[in-house]
């Protein structure tokens, strides 16, 4: 690894965009992409069916780009939008998944959270988590001490 | 589609993406072995191609929502192409496990595709 110069004009990348972070971006990338095809597919032949979990499709969706894209941009306050996006992903996954458990009836068509993410081989659950405590770990330099306290 | 040919290409990419995990993760950058293994997925994809177009006119067509195969298969389709675009570009370690991220990927859309075909009411 060493061995090898770097780039010479590497591109300006925030610290969670590096290593371990590049194959983050990729899933949430994928998951953005998954989420995404299905909304469209669910919003345009029937949404009447099942507005709730058509709905959450859709806002799973837009969940997923934003946190792809505030994990690209270098830009410290998308570091705070990674955080946000990220944990109300971890959050809708358990409250989504809980209610689908206890009353299945709440949720006649599939969503991405369903059963906290079985249909998605649990993706939806263990991303949020692994995402978080990168995110801890990259947390921008400056702004440590003050955030510090705040999340 | 055809159901045992499905298999085959679901185990080539499972192979295929556990590889190039492994090679990503002991350090190896994007080389011949993890491009290579990733364009055999890219072909099982294209001979896919082929046999998704051929099969409905020759009797075998599909169960499920025809649009929604087709999303996954092109969808499918460009995952690998875009992950070797990024190993050339980025030539470190992670993007050898990014391809096999796509590889894998690749794996669970081929079996929604066979799902899609063969179980799905339309």
């Amino acid at each position: 690894m060493s061995a090898l110069p770097t780039p010479p004009q590497a591109p300006q990348l925030s610290r969670r965009a590096r290593g371990f972070g590049r194959v983050l971006i990729v899933l949430y990338g994928l998951l953005a992409i998954a989420a995404t095809g299905r909304s469209v597919l669910q919003l345009a032949t029937d949404f009447e069916r099942a507005p709730l979990p058509y709905s959450l499709s859709a806002l799973a969706a837009v969940v997923y780009i934003v946190a792809t894209v505030a994990l690209v941009i270098p830009r410290e306050s998308w570091w705070r939008v990674a955080v946000i996006t990220i944990g109300f992903e971890l959050l809708f996954v358990l409250v989504v998944g809980t209610l689908t458990v206890v009353d299945p009836s709440l949720f006649p068509q599939k969503t991405v959270w369903s059963v906290y993410g079985m249909y998605y081989a649990f993706v939806p659950l263990v991303l949020p988590v692994v995402g978080l405590f990168w995110l801890r770990r990259t947390r921008p330099v400056p702004a440590a001490a003050a955030a510090a306290s705040g999340d | 589609m055809i159901a045992g040919l499905a298999y085959v290409e679901i185990g080539i990419a499972v192979v295929v993406g556990l590889l190039a995990v492994v090679l990503g993760l002991v350090g190896r950058r994007p080389d011949d072995i993890s491009i290579g293994a990733t364009a055999l997925v890219e072909l099982a994809l294209v001979v896919q191609i082929v046999v998704a177009i051929v099969a409905p006119l020759v009797g075998n067509a599909p169960t499920g929502d025809l649009v929604e195969f087709w999303i996954y298969l092109v969808t499918a389709a460009l995952l690998p192409p875009v992950a070797v675009l990024w190993g050339l570009v980025d030539r470190g370690r992670w993007s050898t496990v990014v391809l096999g991220v796509a590889s894998l990927a690749v794996a669970v859309m081929l079996w929604r595709m066979l799902q899609i075909w063969t179980v799905q009411q339309a």
